[in-house]
């Protein structure tokens, strides 16, 4: 299909793309690796009167250490993060869900920023940005701001972005000591995940210290599996405890049902993939 | 392997590269979509949002006031240009066969059927234009399922016909002389077995969409359409539109898939057709994805009630299918008769005494349903191979003891079957002793019982599927007998040019099989001429004069028969030349390698390239003789070809999860003399995944209202190759008895053969938790469902 016309703009500074966005009203649409965008503009579900492309913004685009913080460009591609030695040496957890997004092309494509300012529930990036506690760099015309990824999505395919602002970078916190996980369950190979589960897990004494679990498309945002995580502080690290820590994932979450899987059947993918997700993460 | 006869030559039997994928891997090449033609103006057409609904008014001049909108076309409009759709099988003098508009004109009966046209300057206000239509729809109420819609007092998908019941179609081996009566097997039976099988609706998904162009400006109209039937579309064009046979031209360019999906006159097509001829200028239509999956006909969607009876020892005494068929709101060219090819496949390899089939299309507010690779045998292979398996688990015996029991043995063929067609060659033993080992069967059931012993949360299954199937469609009098509204013969034409390179002019109408190669290898050992010097002409109707085209593993077995048969004609044209250039006596020559030579005198002697050029020249040629070695041939077979094989499924089902996961897959298939090794194992192999799809992934899904839930890609999953395993194939080759070539057809073998494999598999694995079956696709949630039901 085609989409209806629009206007289209290629900023190169952020700034200029802020402005641009302002002054385009609530119209505008910003356009980073089209993966989400181009197919709705084709089947006319959206027809924006304006897109603003971010591909000419090289700042946005590139991975680097900056003291306790990888720094991940918005639009950094799926296959450089998935490719990225600091990635995979300071959060693998990342590489990993990156490299499970799509096909070849789409990692190509598709970039990080864009994946986190779309929202899907099914997204991957999500959960494991709010697993890692990561922070959302925002760009607005009142300068920059943080935003907590446990903040930072509000409700299907909706974050706190305002219409004039841009996620412009995201910093996760590097997790020395950890070890982390992403577990994707899904039809075939290019497919949206049924449920996902990002663990990450600090081990100490022999057992479990501390972990993180968030859970993509068990609701309409990615949330934390925070009845899991009570229960596995201080838990003993084998397979029996797992499991017993991990029979309340699927507690407070609000899976939708549809012609992919039921809210039953991914409330019990839950627990069994968080007890995979935190054994893998806990070396078990 | 088993060659029961002597290779002919070099050519046959080569594994070539195909000589037709540099254009099509590269798209360097004519789709229609390529098309562009002066002034040809672009169509899209608007399609229905209800299932079921009367078009209260449909306003299209909205459309006609937009830039670039240079007509619009309501079904209303193009009314009276209209005819009904062709169904070309009338499968029982009295079927409900409902007249089927291009355009829908007062109703629209399933989801996406067209209901306006808009012809602009250029695709995107074609596609503006179709928002600017205003329509009002009156909603009726949606028959979907099968069952509710032979329920009496139901609703009805077309009130006019006062039933939703299209059919019944009933074979019964006591009244055809076949075989006993299946009430006596039933009454008497020592085991009986019952079991409801579903086969959910796919969608062909094939790569290149559907494309139409024509061009009414010339003497004739020209239609180029991404069609698998170049020459059943034209003769009916010419039936449904008024137009003189001999004025219309069709041609199928290159063409990208089409699985059955392209055996189809569509409503595009006449669209386009009734367009150009309205406003008089070239017209294109290319559908998109979305399009495609809501509008093209859906293959499968039928419900199997299968009862099987046995002896305590597994000997097989009984088979009774009651099958219910969808036909959807409509029936497209060959859609009553897919079931019913399916009549005569599931007695399968075993020898059944009893046998009776009864099947009825019925009416739904869906998308009309017709050929999907293999076409009635797929579903038949499933279900017989299935409860097969569960007559073994029943009995307590080896799934495979059990079929080597009721198997026709080799040296019982010829074999005439309970279901009336006489089997001409096979070797099941061969075929199977070959898988089995390929496969390690008996390694793989030592490892399943460890896994059962320890309570592996990952169990292992293993699933067989000892199928055949009917191929080469087909013999013209049995088509004829089952009321099917043409012949089965192919035809071709071998022409020899001065300098001896050779044109081949064939009647099927490839898209994507290779018959350009594996043509041109059969010419190349035939008349002893290099591969390279032989072009394969298809899929015009100007050059391509007579053909019934590519469906229903045809084209080598028929057609490749028909290009023996001229190039030996062209042989035989050539003996006079020869003989008259050697000075000798016909009666003294000899024809091998390319050459006719005088015997006992190898080094004298003429090529088929030296005589194209003495009839070229025509200088010096015996009296009364025709300046001309070129010759046509037409082949009509005098029986389907019975490709067969033994497929082995290893899988492995994580019980906590349900996700299945195909460790190992080995297939012997046996198709004959094989022409190209190579195009062999990529029909196999893509067979195998198409099959797999259905066991495992895909499936079309319709809501309540009748929309259309698995509309994308993303929805309908259909498994690439990061989803399937390495598939461990090899071959027996027991020739064809029927026809000089010995090849039998593999277009359909590995999508019937697997389903069934893969999904005995899964039931395998499971069975000692209590399950029996699982409904297909067997996606990780119906798997994990079972277990629970099983537990429960």
């Amino acid at each position: 299909m085609i989409p209806t016309s629009f206007d289209y703009t290629r900023p190169s500074t952020v700034d200029e793309a802020v402005s641009t966005l302002r002054a385009a009203g609530e119209d505008a649409k910003i356009l980073a690796g089209g993966q989400s965008l181009i197919p709705v503009l084709r089947l006319r579900l959206a027809a924006p009167s304006t897109l603003i492309d971010l591909g000419g913004i090289s700042d946005l685009v590139g991975i680097r250490s900056d003291g306790d913080s990888l720094v991940i460009g918005a639009m950094t591609s799926h296959a450089e993060v998935a490719a990225s030695d600091l990635v995979r040496q300071h959060a693998p957890m990342v590489a990993e869900a990156a490299q499970s997004i799509g096909d070849p092309q789409v990692r190509h494509m598709g970039t990080f920023g864009g994946s986190l300012s779309h929202a899907d529930p099914a997204g991957d990036l999500p959960s494991v940005a709010l697993a890692l506690d990561a922070a959302m760099v925002v760009a607005g015309p009142e300068g920059r701001r943080e935003v907590a990824a446990g903040d930072f999505f509000t409700d299907h395919f909706t974050t706190v972005l305002g219409a004039d602002e841009i996620l412009v970078e995201v910093r996760v916190p590097k997790l020395a000591g950890w070890g982390m996980r992403y577990v994707k369950f899904n039809r075939v190979a290019q497919a949206w995940a049924i449920v996902g589960v990002a663990a990450a897990v600090r081990r100490d004494n022999g057992g479990i210290a501390e972990a993180r679990v968030a859970l993509t498309n068990m609701g309409p945002t990615p949330i934390r599996a925070r009845g899991v995580e009570q229960a596995l502080a201080g838990a003993d690290a084998d397979l029996d405890a797992l499991r017993a820590a991990c029979e309340t994932a699927a507690e407070g979450a609000s899976p939708s049902s549809d012609v992919t899987a039921s809210a039953e059947y991914r409330g019990h993918l839950a627990k069994v993939l968080s007890r995979r997700a935190v054994a893998a993460a806990a070396g078990l | 392997m088993t060659v029961t006869e002597e290779r002919p030559a070099a050519e046959v039997g080569h594994a070539r590269r195909r000589k037709e994928d540099a254009r099509l891997i590269t798209g360097r090449t004519m789709w229609t979509d390529n098309i562009t033609l002066p002034g040809m103006l672009h169509l899209a057409i608007l399609r229905s949002p209800m299932a079921h609904a009367r078009i209260a008014t449909i306003d299209v001049g909205p459309a006609r006031e937009l830039p670039g909108v240079i007509a619009a076309f309501s079904g209303r409009d193009l009314a009276e240009d209209m005819a009904s759709l062709p169904c070309a099988w009338p499968v029982t003098e009295d079927m409900v066969h409902p007249d089927h508009l291009p355009l829908a004109v007062d109703e629209v009966r399933h989801t996406g059927e067209a209901v306006a046209v808009v012809a602009a300057r250029d695709r995107a206000s074609a596609l503006d234009g179709l928002e600017a239509i205003e329509v009002d729809y009156d909603e009726l109420p949606v028959v979907l399922d099968m069952e509710a819609a032979l329920a009496d007092g139901a609703d009805l998908v077309h009130a006019d016909k006062g039933t939703n019941k299209s059919f019944t179609w009933v074979f019964d081996s006591a009244e055809a002389g076949s075989g006993g009566n299946v009430a006596d097997a039933l009454d008497g039976a020592e085991v009986k077995l019952s079991r409801r099988y579903v086969q959910q609706r796919l969608i062909p998904a094939y790569m290149e969409p559907r494309s139409v162009v024509v061009d009414p400006t010339g003497d004739v109209f020209t239609v180029w359409s991404a069609t698998q039937i170049p020459h059943i579309l034209r003769l009916m064009i010419a039936m449904t539109t008024g137009t003189p046979e001999h004025k219309v031209r069709v041609v199928a360019p290159d063409v990208g898939g089409g699985f059955g999906g392209k055996l189809q006159v569509t409503p595009e097509e006449l669209i386009a057709f009734h367009v150009a001829r309205r406003i008089g200028k070239p017209v294109k239509h290319t559908e998109t994805r979305s399009e495609s999956m809501q509008a093209t006909h859906h293959g499968r969607d039928q419900i199997q009630f299968i009862d099987l009876t046995a002896r305590r020892d597994g000997t097989v005494t009984g088979l009774n299918v009651r099958l219910l068929a969808n036909m959807g709101a409509y029936l497209g060219l060959v859609t009553p008769g897919v079931p019913i090819l399916g009549a005569f496949m599931y007695n399968a390899i075993y020898k059944i005494p009893a046998y009776r089939f009864e099947c009825t299309g019925v009416f739904t507010n869906t998308a009309w349903t017709d050929a999907y690779r293999g076409a009635g045998r797929p579903e038949a292979t499933y279900a017989i191979e299935r409860i097969v398996d569960e007559l073994a688990a029943e009995l307590g015996l080896d799934p495979m003891e059990v079929r080597r029991k009721n198997w026709i043995n080799h040296d019982e063929f010829p074999f005439t079957t309970v279901a009336g067609l006489t089997y001409d060659s096979g070797n099941y033993e061969a075929a199977t002793d070959k898988a089995t080992q390929l496969f390690g069967y008996d390694e793989l059931r030592r490892e399943q019982a460890a896994r059962r012993e320890s309570g592996d949360l990952v169990q292992l299954g293993i699933g067989i599927s000892t199928y055949t199937e009917m191929c080469g469609l087909a013999p013209s009098r049995v088509l004829g007998a089952l009321r099917y509204g043409a012949g089965g013969w192919e035809s071709a034409t071998v022409r020899v040019l001065p300098t001896g390179k050779v044109e081949v002019v064939t009647g099927t109408s490839p898209h994507g099989q290779g018959h350009e190669t594996a043509w041109s290898q059969i010419v190349a050992d035939q008349l002893g001429v290099p591969f390279e010097d032989v072009e394969v002409l298809h899929g015009d109707t100007r050059t391509s004069v007579r053909g019934l085209d590519t469906y229903g593993s045809r084209s080598l077995a028929v057609g490749g028969t028909a290009l023996v048969k001229a190039c030996q004609k062209v042989i035989k044209n050539a003996k006079r030349i020869a003989a008259h250039m050697l000075e000798a006596s016909e009666d003294d020559l000899e024809f091998a390698d390319g050459t006719w030579r005088v015997r006992g005198t190898p080094d004298a002697g003429k090529t088929i390239a030296e005589c194209a050029l003495a009839v070229f020249t025509s200088h010096d040629l015996p009296d009364g003789i025709e300046p001309n070695l070129d010759a046509d041939a037409t082949h009509d077979p005098e029986n389907f070809s019975f490709p067969h094989g033994t497929h082995l499924c290893a899988a492995e089902v994580d019980t906590e999860t349900g996700w299945v996961n195909i460790r190992k897959y080995a297939a012997v298939d046996d198709v004959g003399r094989v022409i190209n090794p190579l195009i062999v194992e990529g029909q196999v192999h893509g067979g195998i995944a198409q099959g797999v799809a259905q066991a495992l992934f895909e499936e079309a899904v319709y809501d309540e209202s009748g929309n259309l839930m698995t509309g994308t890609f993303v929805d309908y999953t259909v498994p690439s190759a990061a989803d399937l395993p390495a598939f461990d194939t090899d071959r027996t080759e027991t020739p064809a008895t029927g026809h000089p070539l010995g090849a039998k057809g593999v277009g359909e073998a590995g999508t019937i053969a697997s389903t069934p494999a893969v999904v005995n598999a899964v039931v395998d694995a499971l069975r000692p938790l209590g399950v029996n079956d699982v409904r297909m696709p067997c996606t990780p949630e119906r798997v994990w469902q079972a277990i629970q039901e099983a537990r429960r």
